[in-house]
């Protein structure tokens, strides 16, 4: 078939309903007799529970239940959450229960539920039962968190050690010994979090009668939420359907499950009734899972041409109190040190700490930001060291396209080796140096410089593996009413899956775009899915879309066959319908067809078909497709307050094929939005004891409009060869390069000052200590 | 706290050209009584104190939040929500249409309270510029879009109001 709407810049179909106001995200749905959930959470980081006091709650009026984890119903009283991603390096896991029995590990963890006729009751009662802790002392610091003596994160580990384990390529101690020159430095990535606008939420509806749960949940995977639920209740699989709908933005935590939804549909079961309960900004602070939360400390070590001999280190990173998705955050973060470098030798110390803090999951990025920030880093000292140009640095140790595919020597988070599929880096470096205002840059700085401005530049590279199995599945199905439907586990959050999937199902069979729907998310229409992270849907769902489509396209033409009786080889898909080429008059409507193929009442099928006029794949990728990306950010820096303004942004990016040019641009531009909040903005802090302090938006701050730059995005199309659609992830390769990107700027622009940049974000306070660090060393 | 009917205070206002009543007590929220008293629920919930403006809606001809105002408090208001926006046809209008030629949305949740302060915003700067639109933006929050689409589109609908308005004279 031609393409006529893979590759076209189609206009959503998502678009209208939301833009009317007609959405149905979780909170504008209501159930007959629906309650209303509000939790009582704990006050302190590290505590037992000596009691927990409800009756003055319980008697409030419009108050119908208040449940503790002794309220909970066998089986799930005594479970935890399931670990999603077991990995043999993992030596102590902690999961959390539906509500807390006697020890609670971070502000914030749900202690009881309580379900009433308005939410605003609920809140209410909440407030009046009475919790009686006993403080424990708190891990509150990573780096602190694994000396011996630190406070435990849970009381009777034997540490608060979950891994230390060794990650390698090669020789590093013969690389060091060879090397000409060797830099040291340590970085700390703070903690951000994916503050989506809609929070987090679900309607949980227990039907006695039929021994039924259904929920609907915004989130980012709704068949890991079924597993989810039916491992924690022991329930058949036809006794959980999980739906979602609209989502208002995932970023990564959307797609956890959480003990607030297993309390929820406890509640529901308890009252039989169903139980909304939606997430308030208050407990989003102190709730939804968080990341990035690193320490880093490494050495490189460079030949007299600044070529890269080795890199070794120690990576601490911050678990939080539970490690629902296991080793993936650090896991990826170390693979994702290398980048589009030839690294001869890497070894990495990585070592995983619980603290008494929220649990760290993937959030846009998952690792990559700082991984890529390391190497990046690292990089720009080289090349200040030996007083290169920081783009020569890179482009002197690029992996080159004749390279491909190439084999890092890791083991990544797929458990594949990590095997760049295809890509060209050397390349997209230089378009994105020729594309924007880097070359030539230092004659700017010079003269905004003379004119008291303080200007930077700076670029990174990164490779973002993506695309990650197992599968997506896809059901291409043409109904009796000739319309296209396809159904799907991935599960959209704004990507606009229902147009990019409609794209790439149209073409195969000849119909037009608004002739296909698709319905994502809903278990009860397709028995597997793995929901929508790590840049997997298009790769995934996508593929299995097309071949899938092929197959019914094939179907359709075999049916049509027998009915108009010519050879399918004379046969095309044209128009919704099947006929004999050339011969307009000589043809069966898909209608037709799809009525043909469910068959008549007590007569035999005919041919060995089976029923219907559909098809189900399930791609299955062998391993990630690694896609890329080159940014250039400037920055004007005022020295007088510290402010960062990031001036602008180009992005050279190369996701493969691209399905639809509109949604790729504005993922990627969405992705740097959040990269400048990682660089400049967004910082999650605790106090000593474990108290978030930063709990509202007028605290942490989130990038508006007048922060961000015009952004300017350029694509490079390598096809990866790992998929028939030739794609690659776009979710993320916006947001993972730009952070270092900034930091880069930002040094250039300091360097008058000789301030180096080794955190993210970077605060004007932290701005005006390196100015005065560098004045009092080299007084201006 | 309590639901006593003494409490329980008729609210008349005008939302969307409608004349519509409803009961709230004194601490309901004004974006709590239109999405779950009115039914309205294109008016999304963000953050609750006031920062994030999905919330916004138009309150006697100005944009307000609704999270930090009492329904109490519009009694008697004309309000208009983003179910108010659309052409009488019921198609989308052309600062609508513009977010969907532009892409300036993704998830759509900000969307209603970034469609309501351009509202504003285009009615009265028809000649609005690109920086005092993205000032006009700051206090909507949108996580998907690095904002740029939407300021294209809101550029965009503005040059189309203006040309149409040509048209009219």
């Amino acid at each position: 078939m031609g393409m006529k709407f893979f590759g076209a810049s189609v206009k959503r179909k998502e678009d209208p309903a939301l833009l009317l106001g007609k959405g149905r995200f979780v909170d504008d749905l209501a159930m007959p007799g629906m309650l209303h959930a509000a939790f009582v959470r704990s006050q302190h980081a590290h505590a037992m529970i000596k009691s927990v006091d409800a009756a003055e709650a319980r008697k409030l009026p419009g108050v119908v239940a208040v449940l503790t984890q002794a309220d909970l119903p066998e089986p799930m009283r005594d479970r935890t959450l399931p670990l999603y991603v077991p990995h043999p390096a993992i030596k102590q896991i902690h999961m959390p229960a539906p509500l807390a029995k006697d020890e609670v590990r971070f502000v914030g963890e749900p202690i009881a539920i309580v379900v009433a006729s308005s939410r605003y009751i609920a809140e209410d009662a909440a407030n009046m039962v009475v919790v009686d802790y006993e403080p424990l002392p708190a891990s509150v610091d990573a780096r602190d968190a694994i000396l011996p003596g630190a406070a435990l994160a849970h009381k009777g580990a034997p540490s608060n050690i979950a891994t230390q384990t060794p990650i390698k390529i090669g020789d590093t101690d013969a690389a060091f010994a060879k090397a000409a020159h060797v830099f040291r430095e340590q970085f700390h990535l703070h903690r951000g979090g994916p503050f989506f606008i809609e929070c987090r939420g679900l309607i949980a509806s227990w039907n006695a009668a039929t021994e039924q749960l259904d929920v609907i949940a915004s989130s980012q995977g709704s068949h890991r939420f079924k597993r989810t639920f039916v491992d924690l209740l022991d329930l058949d699989d036809n006794q959980v359907r999980v739906v979602t709908n609209d989502v208002g933005g995932g970023f990564g935590p959307k797609g956890s499950f959480y003990v607030e939804y297993a309390a929820v549909a406890a509640a529901s079961m308890a009252t039989r009734l169903p139980v909304k309960w939606i997430e308030d900004r208050a407990e989003n602070f102190v709730s939804t899972q968080q990341e990035r939360d690193q320490h880093w400390d490494v050495e490189i070590a460079v030949d007299e041409n600044a070529k890269l001999l080795g890199l070794r280190g120690k990576l601490v990173h911050d678990a939080g109190a539970y490690m629902t998705w296991g080793l993936v955050l650090p896991w990826i973060a170390a693979t994702s040190v290398i980048g589009p470098y030839v690294l001869p030798a890497f070894q990495l110390e990585l070592i995983v700490a619980f603290t008494n803090k929220i649990t760290c999951t993937p959030v846009r990025g998952a690792g990559r930001p700082q991984g890529c920030f390391v190497m990046e880093r690292m990089m720009d000292r080289v090349a200040r060291e030996l007083r290169i140009d920081r783009a020569e640095v890179r482009r002197r140790n690029f992996i080159k396209p004749e390279q491909m595919p190439y084999k890092v020597g890791l083991i990544f988070r797929d458990g594949r080796p990590v095997t760049y599929d295809s890509g060209d880096y050397p390349k997209a470096q230089a378009l994105a140096i020729e594309q924007s205002g880097y070359e030539g840059f230092s004659a700017r700085k010079a003269a905004a410089l003379a004119r008291g401005k303080y200007i930077g530049v700076g670029l990174s590279n990164a490779v973002e593996g993506t695309g990650l199995g197992p599968y997506e599945g896809a059901t291409v199905r043409i109904s009796t009413s000739g319309k296209v439907v396809v159904f799907t586990g991935a599960t959209p959050q704004g990507q606009g899956h229902k147009t990019t999937l409609a794209q790439v199902a149209a073409d195969h069979l000849g119909v037009d775009f608004a002739d296909v729907s698709v319905v994502t998310a809903d278990t009860g229409t397709i028995p597997f899915g793995m929901g929508t992270f790590a840049s997997r849907t298009a790769v995934n769902a996508g593929s299995s879309v097309h071949l899938a489509a092929i197959e019914v396209a094939e179907k359709a033409k075999k049916i049509a066959s027998e009915l108009l009786e010519a050879s399918p080889d004379d046969l095309e898909i044209k128009d919704g319908g099947v006929e004999v080429r050339g011969v307009p008059g000589m043809r069966k409507t898909f209608r037709e067809l799809a009525y043909n193929a469910v068959g008549l009442y007590g007569f035999s099928m005919k041919g060995d078909r089976d029923p219907g006029l559909e098809a189900t794949s399930y791609f299955k990728p062998e391993q990630s497709t690694y896609a890329n990306s080159t940014h250039v950010a400037e920055v004007e820096v005022d020295i007088e307050t510290g402010e960062v303004k990031v001036t602008s942004v180009l992005v050279n990016h190369d996701c493969g094929r691209v399905i639809n040019p509109l949604i790729v641009h504005g993922q990627v531009v969405g992705g740097v939005a959040h990269g400048v909040g990682n660089a400049i903005f967004e910082r999650l802090m605790f106090s000593a004891e474990g108290q978030p302090v930063t709990t509202t938006f007028a605290d942490y701050l989130l990038p508006g409009a007048t922060d961000m730059p015009r952004v300017t995005v350029t694509h490079t199309e390598t096809p990866s060869p790992l998929n028939p659609i030739g794609v690659k992830g776009a979710g993320e390769g916006g947001t993972i390069a730009v952070i270092a990107a900034i930091a880069s700027a930002i040094e250039d622009a300091l360097s008058p000052f000789g301030a180096r940049i080794a955190e993210m974000p970077v605060s004007p306070e932290r701005v005006l200590e390196l100015i005065a660090a560098g004045k009092a060393r080299a007084p201006v | 706290m309590s639901e006593s009917s003494s409490e329980i205070r008729d609210i008349e206002l005008t939302v969307n050209v409608a004349k519509r009543r409803g009961k709230a007590e004194p601490r309901l929220l004004l974006v709590d009584f239109l999405r779950h008293e009115l039914g309205l629920t294109g008016t999304h919930v963000g953050c609750e104190h006031g920062v994030c403006g999905a919330c916004t809606v138009m309150f006697n001809g100005h944009s307000a939040r609704a999270c930090l105002l009492f329904a109490a408090q519009a009694n008697g208001a004309d309000i208009v929500t983003v179910e108010g926006l659309a052409n009488p046809d019921g198609s989308l209008n052309v600062l609508q249409e513009a977010f969907r030629e532009h892409h300036g949305l993704q998830c759509g949740f900000c969307t209603p309270g970034m469609l309501i302060t351009l509202t504003e915003h285009l009615r009265d700067n028809p000649d609005t510029t690109e920086e005092e639109m993205r000032v006009a933006l700051s206090g909507n929050l949108c996580r998907c879009t690095g904002y740029e689409a939407i300021v294209e589109a809101g550029l965009d609908a503005a040059r189309q109001l203006r040309d149409a308005g040509k048209e009219r004279a």
